[in-house]
């Protein structure tokens, strides 16, 4: 009778036995979300209520520019990731197996690399400028009009063309990942290219871009450099505005709090993408995918389609830094570099492994226990990505300083030994803040392949009497290793190219190539930053093409 | 086996503890600091070679007063280095500085430009001076920050964001002359004359000038310098014209660098002797050349880009009297609607 209705409810098939993954995963939760805790608590407790003030005066405009900058990026990067990664997936043209992997480099590009560098590209004293005054004999901007880049639409367009990968990305390990027997199917039944992408692989791949997509628009609302850079006032930029330019943490605590809110409408977007839908493939992997072969114009429709995004969002912002790169060489390039390319890296590894076993815990956990607590958990742990890199750094302060502080006072009064300050102001902190704001890429991702794996395998396993971790280890991880690798990079690339946070947290005397960059570029100087982003673009596509590698791996390509 | 795992945590975490702990036996003084690393390590090099006490630093232009106030009497930082007046009296007014009695001290700065009760003192000037196009702007037309919000100038004049530390202390100086009224007239007023919103820091300003994009910023005076030794920046520089506003009335708008003790530095005394350090010839000198920035020890020579500019009137409000009109200024930026 248990069993059946076990059966019936399809996915719980613990017997409450299980409990300490249970307890593990709250208890992970519970510490990832204290960061949030602490900004939400200043929220609601600051100093001087700001908050009347800000609702009389900016918040409404912070507001509109977010909402814009969101839909135009949610648009922008869903239309170039799907489109791209199915034409790669599904159609044969020449130069596809090169755009497999050409798609995911823009990826390596931090946005506010890239805003350097078009605004380099694109402004008046620009090349393109320059020629177009040279070729009609202008001599003043007064002479004639050119768009202006630094406003929101070139935010829209700048955030579009290096958030696209993240659907990308997602989109064509679903399309991968989708049956063959389904597709065959749709072709038998009589379905063209177009229809069998509209109504089988599109509705398949479902979660895979609506996680794509939050992605992308956590990243864009997040966003600081480029906002900054092009005046472009979000709620991000009112964050730093009310903290930095007034002073006011507690306001700024607020304005992150409505920030929030968003992103629960986000992950109540990519839930409500799944709802009720539980599809389960399995024993096709090893099919060879329908593809459909382009000839005449739309073979060029489809080169042009997958170029366009590599060329705009990663070859020509890396052939303006190239340039740079090398007239500043002698002055950038000190033994310093190499440290910090070393920091850079150890910190992100570290980030990306610990982000990866917690994703896996909690993931997991939520398999065993189908039940509101492990959601809730999950969820929660996916919130620190919501908070702004610099206050969620002041989130991650808060808790780890009074930890030592009462350390130390205990310490003090029993032992009369004074501890000092034990985490905060370590790279144990740093790391703590990356998989706190990224935890939510990995636990993301991780769901998402760990829901395609047919819950009739744990039944399968555990009835030969495997436990829950060997049934983890043995039989689960094998199967997603793509999406645990997809996980891991990502996060590895993102902790590279974060800023605000490890501009605060930072230990003394420590610095990584962000925080080298970014010292230069804030002040203009972006030639002698070039070297630097160009490192971390660098640095960054080592994992990218790895990545690619093995999605393309997972599925003998026919 | 997770028990294991989280001891062994543990102890390397303690084990790290112990090594830094073993470290800061050495002589050394740590700082964090809101000025760029570029700026300020030759005079801290200086230092380490004077003294032989080594010096520890994190840059970084936010969040260093939360972290100072989070890690309470615990913190590791002895001295705190700000880039304006605005950061100097939130650091002091957090009660997270401790005063500072030293004759050294007090006779190299004058005291307008230091805390009457001794928590803060100033390190070098920067005067928030007025460029316009040498093409577009005849001699005399503008001559004070007044000036600039006079309609004739309507689409001509750039800033950066008005929330900017240097832009709020120039508006809290407009208040402090004007009163609240008369400041936030201005204010709207040089808003309506404003090319585009505000955006990127000063350099881009006096860029924006050299490309036709408008014909007046407000700017500091450093930038310039600074621009004139770079080779690519050089052509944008020498487009404009220096201005010292208000020659005729209270003089041009100052703004300082500074220095403040924690309120629970672990080494005083190495403290001490590096803003002793700071304030002393050696250093004011190389903030004069190296930075361009106007020394406030007197008799400190001045670099030759500053002597071209020559001799001006500034204004001589108490800085702390500015300071206490920030929060004032803020809120007027965002209620003329400075930066939309």
């Amino acid at each position: 009778m248990s069993y059946l209705q076990h059966r019936v409810r399809g996915l719980d098939f613990s017997v409450g036995r299980d409990i300490h993954w249970l307890i593990a995963a709250v208890f992970v939760a519970t510490l990832v979300v204290m960061p949030v805790i602490a900004v939400v608590d200043l929220a609601f407790n600051p100093t001087e209520n700001i908050w009347p003030h800000l609702v009389d005066t900016v918040l409404g405009y912070y507001l509109f520019n977010t909402v814009v900058l969101m839909l135009g990026v949610g648009i922008s990067v869903f239309l170039t990731g799907v489109t791209t990664a199915w034409l790669v997936t599904m159609c044969r043209f020449p130069g596809r197996q090169y755009f497999e992997w050409l798609l995911l480099l823009p990826l390596a590009m931090p946005a506010y690399v890239i805003a350097y560098m078009y605004t380099d590209l694109l402004e008046y004293a620009g090349p393109v400028q320059s020629l177009i005054r040279d070729l009609f004999g202008f001599s003043s901007s007064r002479d004639y009009w050119f768009p202006e880049i630094r406003n929101l639409g070139g935010a829209i367009m700048l955030m579009g063309l290096v958030l696209y990968p993240y659907v990308f990305l997602l989109a064509r390990a679903a399309f991968l990942e989708q049956s063959a027997a389904m597709l065959e199917a749709s072709r038998i039944l009589g379905r063209g290219p177009w229809k069998t992408f509209l109504y089988v692989s599109l509705p398949i791949a479902r979660p895979s871009i609506a996680v794509g997509v939050a992605l992308a628009l956590m990243e864009t609302l997040n966003d600081y450099g480029t906002v900054d850079f092009f005046a472009v006032r979000t709620l991000t930029a009112g964050i730093y505005d009310t903290w930095l330019g007034m002073g006011n943490l507690g306001g700024a605590a607020q304005i992150a709090s409505l920030m929030l809110v968003f992103v629960l409408v986000l992950i109540g977007i990519e839930r409500f993408g799944r709802r009720n839908l539980a599809y389960y493939q399995q024993g096709t992997h090893l099919l060879p995918l329908p593809t459909y072969t382009l000839t005449g114009v739309c073979r060029w429709i489809a080169i042009g389609a997958c170029s366009l995004p590599v060329v705009a969002g990663f070859f020509i912002p890396l052939i303006v830094m190239s340039r740079y790169a090398i007239i500043y060489f002698n002055k950038s390039w000190t033994v310093d570099f190499r440290t910090y390319a070393f920091n850079s890296f150890f910190l992100s590894a570290l980030a990306a492994i610990v982000a990866l076993a917690i994703a896996l815990l909690v993931a997991y956990a939520r398999r065993l226990h189908r039940g509101s607590v492990t959601s809730v958990a999950a969820r929660i742990a996916s919130l620190g990505y919501a908070v702004p890199g610099a206050v969620l750094a002041i989130g991650v302060i808060i808790p780890f300083a009074s930890l030592d502080n009462f350390i130390d006072s205990f310490m003090r009064k029993w032992f009369d030994v004074s501890t000092g300050l034990l985490l905060s102001g370590t790279i144990f902190a740093l790391v703590f803040a990356y998989v706190v704001r990224f935890l939510a890429v990995a636990v993301g991702q991780v769901e998402s392949s760990l829901s395609k794996v047919s819950p009739s395998m744990d039944m399968a396993a555990r009835t030969l009497g495997y436990k829950p971790l060997e049934v983890l280890l043995k039989h689960h991880l094998p199967l997603i290793r793509g999406g645990m690798l997809t996980a891991a990079l990502i996060v590895f690339v993102d902790s590279m190219k974060e800023l605000p946070a490890t501009l605060i947290l930072r230990p003394f005397n420590f610095s990584t190539l962000a925080t080298d960059v970014f010292q230069y570029a804030s002040d203009e100087l972006i030639g002698e930053s070039a070297l630097g982003s160009l490192t971390i673009v660098l640095v960054g596509l080592l994992p990218v093409i790895l990545l690619s590698r093995t999605i393309s791996g997972s599925r003998k390509a026919p | 086996m997770n028990k294991r795992v989280l001891i062994a945590a543990l102890a390397a975490s303690l084990g790290a503890t112990g090594f830094t702990a073993g470290a800061m036996a050495a002589e050394e003084v740590n700082i964090y600091s809101y000025r760029k690393p570029i700026l300020i390590e030759p005079m801290l090099n200086a230092f380490t070679e004077q003294t032989g006490i080594k010096v520890n630093a994190v840059h970084a232009e936010k969040g260093l007063l939360e972290r100072l106030k989070n890690e309470g009497r615990n913190t590791p930082a002895d001295i705190v280095l700000t880039v304006d007046i605005g950061r100097l009296a939130d650091i002091t007014g957090a009660g997270l500085t401790q005063p500072v009695e030293s004759e050294v001290i007090n006779e190299a700065i004058p005291p307008a430009f230091r805390d009457p009760q001794n928590e803060w003192f100033g390190l070098t000037a920067r005067a928030r001076i007025i460029v316009v196009s040498k093409d577009r702007v005849a001699d005399g037309e503008i001559k004070t920050y007044e000036d600039l919000a006079d309609p004739k100038f309507a689409g001509k004049i750039c800033t950066r964001s008005g929330k900017h530390p240097y832009m709020v202390a120039l508006i809290g100086s407009m208040i402090v002359a004007h009163g609240e009224d008369g400041a936030s007239e201005w204010l709207s007023g040089l808003k309506d004359n404003l090319a585009r919103k505000p955006q990127g820091n000063d350099r881009a300003q006096v860029k924006a000038i050299s490309e036709g994009v408008c014909d007046v910023a407000i700017i500091n005076h450093y930038y310039l310098a600074k621009m004139l030794q770079d080779d690519e920046q050089k052509e944008w520089a020498n487009s404009v014209r220096v201005i010292f506003p208000n020659q005729d009335d209270r003089g041009t708008h100052m703004n300082i660098s500074g220095m403040v003790m924690t309120a629970h530095a672990p080494d005083p005394d190495n403290a001490l002797k590096l803003m002793e350090f700071l304030v002393s010839d050696t250093a004011q000198e190389m903030y004069a050349q190296l930075n361009s920035e106007y020394p406030l020890r007197k008799g400190v020579a001045w670099s030759d880009q500053l002597k071209s500019w020559g001799e001006f009137k500034t204004d001589d409000v108490s800085l702390a009297d500015i300071a206490k009109e920030r929060s004032t200024a803020i809120k007027m930026v965002d209620s003329v609607g400075y930066d939309q």
